[in-house]
C-alpha cells in the first residue's frame, strides 16, 4: 500500500504505478460501461484510505464548530483535504479572510503541475477545454494518483469518461459521508467525537513524510510542527501561515545545508 | 464580518467566506494547470520552496491539533495526543509505512488511557 501521499507533486514513483491494476478487456465496452468501472475505482485502496480521513474530517468539522450543510458544501467546492483543514484550521484560529485565502493558495499552488501532468493522460483527441476545466475541480492527489495509474489501460477516446467516473463519484461520495458522519457524530460521546477527530493529525503526519521526496519535505514537516507554538504566542489569528512559512524556508535553508555537508563529506 | 473573519452572524457568510478563502485559492490553481500550454518546471527551485511550504503549512495544522485543539479534542490530554501521534508514527515505520495501520495504533492509545481513566 505504498501508494504516494498526500501534498505532492508527480512523482517518477507514482508514474510507475506500483499499484497498477489490469483491467478487464477493453474492447466492446460502452461509454456508460465506462464510466461504471471508473466509479467502481471508490473501492480501491488510495480511495478506501481516503474515505477513513473523511470520517476524521467531519469530526474536526464538528470540533471547529461549523455546520453540517458548511461541512459539506466545503468538501464538493475545495476538495483537496489539505486546503480544507487548513481553511478549518484558519476559521478555527479566526484568521481574517485575505490572510486564510493565502493559506490556502499556498497549499493548493502544487494543483497545478499535478493538473498539467494529467492533462495529456486524459485528454482525447476531441476533448473540449470547459470538459478538463470541469474535470480538474475534481484533481486532488487520490485522483491524480488513480488516474496517473491506470489509464494506460483505457482507450484514449474514454479517458475523460473513466476519470470522470472515478473522481466525481469519489467526492459526491465523500460529501455525503462528511454530512452523514457530522449528523451521526451527536448521537456519540465526546471522547468518541475527539478520537475521530484525532484520525485527521495521524493520518496526514504519515501520508506526509511518506510522501517526502528528500530530506526537505521530511524537515518541513518537522519545522512546520515546531514552529506553531511560538507563531501561536506570538501571533493569534496568523500563527498557520506564519508556521508554516517559516517552518518551510527553515527546512529549505536546512535541506541545502545537508545537501552541501553531504556534498563536502 | 466587519473583520472579514468567518462568523454565522449573517446565514450566507460562511458560504461566501468557504468560496473565497477555500474554493477560489485551489481551484484558479487547477484551471491555470489545464490552460498553461507549456510545461511547468516541477523539478525547479521556486517548485522545491513552494512544495516545502505548503508541506510546513499542513504540519503546522497538525501541531495545532496535537498542541491547541479544541472542542472534544481538548478533553484528550496533551500528553496522551503526542503519545497518540509518536506510536501512530512508529507503528507506521515498523509496518512498513501502512497508513492504516498508524491510525489504528494511534486510536488504541486513546482508547487505552480512556480505559485507564475510567477505571481510575
Amino acid at each position: 500500500m505504498r501508494w504516494s501521499g498526500l501534498l505532492l507533486l508527480p512523482t517518477s514513483r507514482n508514474r510507475l504505478g506500483l499499484m497498477t491494476t489490469h483491467l478487464p478487456a477493453v474492447s466492446e465496452r460502452s461509454d456508460l460501461g465506462w464510466i461504471a468501472l471508473g466509479m467502481k475505482g471508490i473501492l480501491s485502496p488510495p480511495a478506501l484510505i481516503l474515505t477513513t480521513a473523511f470520517f476524521g474530517f467531519a469530526g474536526l468539522c464538528r470540533e471547529a464548530g461549523i455546520s453540517w450543510q458548511e461541512a459539506g458544501f466545503m468538501t464538493a467546492v475545495v476538495w483537496a483535504l489539505p486546503a480544507k483543514i487548513i481553511l478549518l484550521g484558519a476559521i478555527t484560529a479566526g484568521t481574517s479572510l485575505p490572510a486564510a485565502a493565502f493559506a490556502v493558495a499556498l497549499s493548493s499552488l502544487r494543483m497545478t503541475p499535478m493538473v498539467v501532468a494529467l492533462m495529456p493522460e486524459i485528454r482525447g483527441p476531441k476533448t473540449k477545454v470547459p470538459t478538463l476545466l470541469f474535470l480538474s475541480h475534481f484533481v486532488a492527489i487520490t485522483a491524480w494518483v488513480f488516474a496517473m495509474e491506470r489509464m494506460g489501460d483505457v482507450p484514449r477516446d474514454k479517458r475523460t469518461l473513466y476519470f470522470g467516473g472515478f473522481a466525481v463519484t469519489l467526492t459526491a461520495m465523500n460529501t455525503v459521508l462528511v454530512a452523514i458522519v457530522f449528523n451521526l457524530m451527536g448521537q456519540l460521546p465526546a471522547l468518541a467525537t475527539g478520537a475521530l477527530a484525532f484520525l485527521t493529525p495521524v493520518y496526514f503526519f504519515n501520508s506526509l513524510y511518506g510522501s517526502a521526496r528528500d530530506a526537505t519535505g521530511r524537515l518541513a514537516l518537522f519545522c512546520g510542527m515546531a514552529a506553531l507554538p511560538p507563531a501561536h504566542w506570538l501571533s493569534p489569528g496568523y500563527e498557520l501561515l506564519i508556521a508554516g512559512i517559516c517552518g518551510g524556508l527553515a527546512a529549505y535553508v536546512g535541506g541545502r545545508l545537508l545537501k552541501l555537508r553531504r556534498g563536502a563529506a | 464580518m466587519a473583520d472579514w473573519v468567518y462568523s454565522d452572524v449573517v446565514p450566507w457568510w460562511p458560504y461566501v467566506f468557504i468560496l473565497l478563502a477555500g474554493w477560489l485559492p485551489t481551484d484558479m490553481w487547477r484551471y491555470l494547470g489545464v490552460v498553461s500550454a507549456s510545461r511547468i518546471d516541477e523539478t525547479g527551485e521556486a517548485a522545491k520552496i513552494a512544495r516545502t511550504i505548503a508541506t510546513s503549512l499542513v504540519a503546522a495544522v497538525i501541531a495545532q491539533l496535537v498542541f491547541f485543539p479544541s472542542g472534544a479534542l481538548a478533553g484528550i490530554p496533551t500528553l496522551v495526543r503526542l503519545l497518540a501521534l509518536a506510536v501512530g508514527f512508529a507503528a507506521y515505520l515498523a509496518s512498513r509505512r501502512r497508513i492504516l495501520v498508524g491510525i489504528v495504533a494511534a486510536e488504541l492509545v486513546i482508547g487505552g488511557w480512556a480505559l485507564v481513566a475510567a477505571l481510575d
